[in-house]
């Protein structure tokens, strides 16, 4: 939710820009794809920690400190997962082009309103596939949870994290059981999304 | 103030616009010429959906564009038909049609039911668009047009995307429209026939400069700068049929200077209909010619006389009544009959074209 709320204007902007640090903004965006996780994760400790500047912004708010918290781990996964968010969105929007606005504006609807009436619409399908992967990705993290959250029962463990230290408890019993559901839940969500395709295309 | 204003100057690093019209309030005034000559670049700086640095638009007395003013393109009372269709794929007729109509107060000059009978789509209101062949796409695009109530249609080569009898199938609902609307249409084109048809105002444009403005009739019989419609000079007249002789499969039609017998095309009488006079096939005499094959005869008094673009041919404007046609003879034949301007001679039309 909180993706597709960031992510969607960020696609928007970046389909439909001619400015020139569109290639830097976009090159951040994807960042996450390329970087091991752990080097993200770390960023963003130092950036939430007590000398970070995010981490003094959150104190003087009296927030406090943010990793190992549920909210710290939201954020992380934010910016770990915003490409996945971007991407087929800034494709969808794309892939409409400027006339079907050109024809919204003709017909008297504004910017706004031509938005929400054709452009979410007819970028449904990028939608869809967008929110299915990005949620898919964001329950399979590993790396930058470990960095943030830490693994605190009730609060930031995820199961991911829970996997690996049934592991490194020789658990595989528990590390099994986990992982199959993990399997079949990654498995349904891809199928999905490539069965959704097809139609997806003849809307496009 | 009635009519449009509209000045624009635009430098692209290809492409440079400079126009400066005033155009009628009423019938349908064409863009012609060539692609590239900035037709399209022109209609979408009327629309607003190319802002030209310097420009000044002023459609009915209202301000769109000037040095202070800039009206967003959905704030601009107009109805724009695009190349290709461009109906929304994810809505079906009848919601295309709201789309622009929802967005409107409710006086309309042309109501929903109108625009749906005018273009004859009453039965296609429940289809997606992908359901729709070429030419009902375009029946249902200028209908979505004019269901937004438009105070001037802009329409950008509607046919070019058609093959030409899809455009037959289209062009008798455009002449209906030119009859029933009272708004000004901006009709883009390079195609002459569609020109000759459906025009009342011409405007000729080359390399994004206007090359020649006016109405059809006069735009047409300019001798300094002969406007070809198709490959040869020529004018078009407005008629209506007078007469029906159906043992000879003939009609007799009616403009403002004469009349004209043509194929019978099973016309009714005091129907209206457009006929085009090719220079090339009006010839003069000095005296009334008798025996003859041509069976159209009209006089006139020689109203100027210019050069063709071959060495050997001259164009010369006549005018029949209040209507200018012209004809193209050799200078040999203009010398031998000592043709004059003000001199009064008569015409042979050999052939006549209806635009029906």
């Amino acid at each position: 939710m909180i993706l597709l709320l960031i992510g969607t204007p960020i696609a928007w902007w970046l389909a439909r820009t001619r400015a020139w640090w569109k290639g830097p903004v976009g090159a951040v965006v994807a960042l996450p794809l390329v970087l091991p996780p752990s080097v993200l994760g770390f960023y963003l400790l130092l950036a939430m920690g007590p000398n970070g500047a995010v981490g003094q912004f959150t104190q003087a708010l009296g927030i406090g400190h943010l990793p190992f918290t549920f909210w710290g781990l939201v954020i992380a996964s934010v910016f770990y997962s915003l490409p996945f968010m971007v991407q087929p969105l800034q494709n969808a929007f794309e892939a409409i082009g400027e006339r079907p606005l050109e024809v919204a504006a003709t017909l008297r609807a504004s910017p706004l309103d031509a938005f929400f009436t054709v452009a979410v619409p007819l970028a449904l399908p990028g939608f869809i596939t967008a929110s299915i992967l990005t949620f898919a990705h964001t329950v399979g993290e590993f790396g930058v949870v470990l960095m943030i959250g830490g693994n605190i029962p009730g609060e930031t463990r995820v199961a991911s994290v829970q996997i690996y230290d049934h592991v490194e408890a020789l658990e595989y019993m528990q590390a099994h059981s986990l992982s199959a559901v993990m399997l079949i839940f990654s498995f349904a969500v891809l199928l999905c999304v490539y069965t959704w395709r097809p139609s997806a295309k003849k809307v496009g | 103030m009635q009519g449009i204003q509209a000045h624009f100057k635009l430098d692209w690093p290809t492409f440079n616009l400079n126009v400066d019209l005033h155009l009628p309030a009423r019938g349908v005034i064409a863009l012609f010429g060539h692609s590239g000559s900035g037709k399209t670049t022109l209609l979408r700086c009327i629309a607003g959906l190319e802002k030209a640095p310097e420009g000044r638009l002023i459609v009915n007395g209202e301000i769109w564009q000037d040095e202070q003013h800039w009206l967003s393109t959905h704030k601009r009372g107009l109805g724009y038909v695009f190349q290709e269709a461009s109906l929304f794929p994810h809505l079906t007729v009848m919601g295309n049609l709201l789309y622009g109509k929802r967005r409107v107060s409710d006086d309309h000059k042309v109501s929903l039911d109108q625009a749906i009978e005018l273009l004859g789509i009453a039965h296609l209101l429940d289809r997606k668009p992908d359901r729709l062949s070429g030419g009902e796409r375009s029946r249902v695009s200028i209908a979505r047009a004019l269901a937004a109530n438009p105070n001037i249609l802009l329409m950008d080569e509607p046919l070019s995307a058609l093959d030409l009898q899809r455009k037959q199938e289209i062009i008798p609902y455009l002449e209906r429209l030119h009859e029933a609307l009272k708004i000004p249409v901006i009709y883009v084109s390079h195609s002459a026939d569609e020109v000759a048809r459906l025009a009342d105002y011409l405007v000729v444009m080359e390399k994004g400069q206007v090359l020649a403005s006016g109405p059809l009739a006069e735009t047409l019989t300019r001798l300094d700068l002969p406007i070809h419609l198709g490959q040869d000079a020529g004018v078009v007249l407005d008629a209506t049929v007078v007469e029906i002789d159906s043992s000879w499969h003939l009609a007799r039609v009616a403009f403002d200077g004469g009349t004209l017998w043509t194929h019978d095309q099973a016309f009714s009488i005091s129907q209206r209909v457009r006929v085009q006079v090719l220079a090339r096939d009006v010839s003069l005499a000095t005296e009334m010619p008798s025996q003859s094959s041509i069976q159209n005869v009209l006089q006139g008094f020689v109203d100027a006389i210019a050069d063709d673009n071959h060495p050997g041919l001259t164009l010369v404007r006549v005018k029949v009544g209040h209507m200018m046609l012209l004809a193209r003879l050799t200078k040999r034949a203009v010398a031998s009959l000592d043709i004059t301007a003000g001199q009064a001679v008569w015409l042979q039309v050999k052939s006549v074209a209806l635009m029906e």
